[in-house]
């Protein structure tokens, strides 16, 4: 091992000697750190959505004869999204086209009519127009998930605010109270009142008169009980399906931490894949390979002292990149000793992949092109959540992202990060066997590497 | 023994301004090239420093070395001449341990057999020094500084220690590359190919200073195709072609064997008659 010591001082000369390579290094991981903290702190802007109120002011929803009273849908949706307020349909289709705003919504003049229009024989169908301009493809997705959500939270609080209105009526019927019209309270009997009366002067009547009216006493405590029930059906209609999630599995980090995780994976896997098999590939273009191996140090050695350079570097990249991040997100500091420990895994992991690939591709122009050809893919791969796509698809993917590193090292890596997240050993075992597998698959492709 | 050079005792076939090649090391040279040391034939070796015995080698269908067979005794300058692909690079690469034959037998004497491949084998952004110092830890020298001091001074390159070795000349190049190959003080040096890419003056110089290791005693096999080089300075010359070995003697009884089987070359130059030879052996 006196050989291994020498060499990785050596590649970390080099390393130093490269002056683009030493900045890329070092700024790196800050500049992620800084963009993806930046980022997760300041949260998702509101998108700037164009708003044209045509609707005369004074007009209410009507809900059999009465007014309802405001249901300020223009505040609830300027509360979502940021709301340019334009003063015509002109204005607002050139915003959207020129990308001021990302849509425009329009409530026209009729709008109320079309709903008060519900409630009658000859019911129209409320429309609300929305502009957009569908430049590509994710910006339309984003549009129509926006535009969606927002009339969906719409028609929530106008249908809740009917309900409201409902079940004050039914209350009214049911316990009596005072009804304003035009000013004026006309006092409602109600039917609970009205079966009191009811049951207080059936003794003074006739006997031949009381079966009828006992009767009416009974379907007025009936209906006075049912339509009692009846109150919290009519408050539910507005939303008859409330979601009760219950986590069943995969317990997750917070998205900031996941976000943190995914940086910190991908920054470590970059720079140990492209390090190790760059510099194992080095070896072989300065024509060292055969110098070196000829008793100097073995192939073991050579594999171990380019895995421990991935290792040290990757280690101060990634934490450099920690130490950028907390600047923006608290992270749990009483959990260093176990981030030294889930980068020291996926570092070494990462670094016997990379091995291999410099071994197997010989070549640094080759191992470069091939480091991304692999990493890359798998990244994204190793991001794609189940039920995204096809059962069948899915587990294809969860085989291929379980033979690379990549995954196991971003589930430790939030492991380490995130005390509320699932455990780390599966994951720390799982890179330990990567990092043997890929060992011996690099220590075979050595064998065609020392060829002259 | 090989290490007692004088002072830059290599460095003039370098491009080193101002380092001249120190005359006591010229005379060295030339009394080395003159003295032919033990027996110029092929198993009359008494104790040879490195021995292969009819060592074959296959890459694939293609049958690199056929059988070849070599012995070099002590202070011996054995140059290893033949057309490309005639299977130099491959007997150097067995000699040194780097490929192992897939038949026949190879051995030294048990002292360190130094290898200079026919590309320098340095890291080419590390200073002189810095690779120096690299290989000669790697080596478990015991006082790997001093032996950079040495090697520095052998080669001359002690003003330039600092410079990385990208920015050197290629005659320089050599000169580490070579250095380093001497590094494990080695009874045997094979040199692959060690003159290509050098211009007149550099490679003179570079002859001069391996005659010189060899007046020192150190064995010493190149490989080359430049048929006057091996005539020049090998004492013994073992000609390969197609991974056969054709001839082993001196350049005195190579030039007697080819006016021999290539009569009708004999009045034309060296090289020409050399290649005559070649293809009336089949090649």
């Amino acid at each position: 091992m006196r050989g291994v010591r020498w060499l990785l001082l050596k590649d970390l000369q080099i390393l130093r000697r490269s002056p683009l390579q030493a900045v890329l290094l070092v700024a790196y991981p800050i500049l992620i750190a800084v963009l993806v903290g930046f980022a997760i702190s300041r949260g998702p802007e509101n998108p700037r959505v164009a708003f044209l109120n045509e609707v005369p002011p004074d007009t209410r929803i009507d809900v059999g004869g009465q007014e309802l009273p405001k249901a300020n849908v223009r505040e609830q949706i300027c509360e979502r999204v940021e709301c340019v307020f334009v003063h015509d349909r002109e204005e607002a289709m050139a915003k959207v086209e020129s990308g001021d705003v990302l849509a425009a919504l329009i409530l026209p003049a009729n709008l109320v009519d079309k709903i008060n229009s519900l409630s009658t024989l000859t019911p129209g169908v409320p429309e609300v127009e929305v502009l957009v301009n569908e430049e590509n493809a994710v910006k339309a997705e984003l549009v129509d998930d926006r535009i969606t959500s927002l009339l969906a939270q719409a028609n929530l609080r106008i249908a809740r605010r009917i309900g409201s209105e409902g079940s004050r009526y039914l209350g009214l019927i049911v316990n009596g109270g005072k009804f304003h019209v035009l000013g004026e309270a006309i006092p409602i009997l109600g039917l609970r009142t009205s079966a009191r009366i009811l049951e207080q002067v059936t003794p003074a009547l006739p006997r031949s008169l009381r079966p009828a009216l006992e009767e009416v006493t009974e379907f007025a405590s009936e209906a006075r009980d049912n339509l009692d029930v009846a109150k919290p059906l009519i408050a539910r209609l507005a939303q008859p399906i409330e979601v009760d999630k219950v986590v069943v599995g995969g317990a997750s980090p917070p998205l900031e931490i996941f976000a943190i995780a995914v940086a910190a994976t991908l920054t470590l896997a970059f720079v140990v894949v492209l390090l190790v098999a760059g510099s194992l590939a080095l070896e072989r273009e300065e024509n060292a390979f055969p110098r070196l191996t000829r008793g100097l140090v073995s192939s073991g050695g050579l594999l171990t002292e380019k895995v421990l350079l991935g290792v040290v570097v990757g280690m101060a990249v990634t934490l450099l990149m920690l130490l950028g991040m907390a600047i923006f997100v608290p992270l749990e500091w009483g959990r260093f000793g176990l981030w030294l420990l889930a980068i020291l895994f996926a570092g070494a992991a990462l670094g016997a992949a990379g091995a291999a690939l410099g071994a197997a591709a010989r070549e640094v122009r080759a191992v470069s092109l091939l480091a991304f050809m692999v990493t890359l893919p798998i990244a994204f791969l190793s991001l794609v959540p189940s039920g995204a796509v096809s059962p069948t698809v899915f587990d294809l993917i969860r085989y291929l992202t379980a033979i690379f590193p990549f995954k196991p090292a971003l589930e430790a890596i939030a492991a380490a990060l995130d005390e509320a997240g699932s455990g780390i050993g599966g994951p720390l075992a799982h890179l330990a066997i990567l990092a043997a597998a890929y060992a011996a698959i690099a220590r075979l492709a050595l064998r065609r590497f020392a060829a002259v | 023994m090989h290490l007692s050079l004088g002072k830059g005792a290599f460095a003039a076939f370098g491009e080193g301004p101002g380092v001249p090649l120190p005359d006591p090391l010229a005379s060295l040279a030339l009394s080395v090239r003159t003295r032919h040391p033990r027996s110029l034939v092929a198993g009359a070796v008494a104790c040879p420093a490195v021995l292969a015995k009819n060592v074959s080698k296959r890459f694939g269908s293609r049958e690199a070395l056929r059988g070849v067979s070599l012995e070099a005794g002590p202070g011996e300058l054995v140059a290893v001449i033949g057309p490309n692909g005639a299977g130099k690079t491959t007997l150097l690469s067995i000699l040194a341990g780097i490929s192992k034959p897939d038949e026949g037998q190879v051995s030294s004497d048990g002292g360190a057999v130094g290898w200079v491949p026919q590309q320098a084998a340095l890291y080419r952004r590390l200073t002189v020094e810095e690779n120096l110092l690299l290989f000669a830890r790697l080596e478990g020298h015991g006082d790997p500084r001093a032996s950079v001091e040495e090697m520095l001074e052998l080669t001359g390159l002690g003003e330039r220690r600092r410079e990385v070795v990208a920015r050197l000349s290629g005659g320089n190049q050599q000169r580490i590359n070579i250095a380093i190959g001497l590094l494990s003080r080695p009874a045997v040096l094979l040199l692959d190919e060690p003159s290509v890419g050098l211009d007149p003056r550099q490679r003179a110089r570079l002859w001069e200073f391996v005659a010189g290791l060899a007046g020192g005693g150190t064995t010493v096999i190149f490989s080359t195709h430049d048929i006057q080089e091996a005539e020049r300075y090998g004492g013994r010359v073992l000609v390969l072609a197609d991974g056969e070995s054709l001839f082993d003697g001196s350049a005195g009884e190579l030039r007697e064997a080819v006016r021999r089987e290539a009569p009708e070359a004999a009045d034309r130059d060296f090289e020409t008659a050399f290649v005559a030879y070649l293809h009336h052996r089949g090649h």
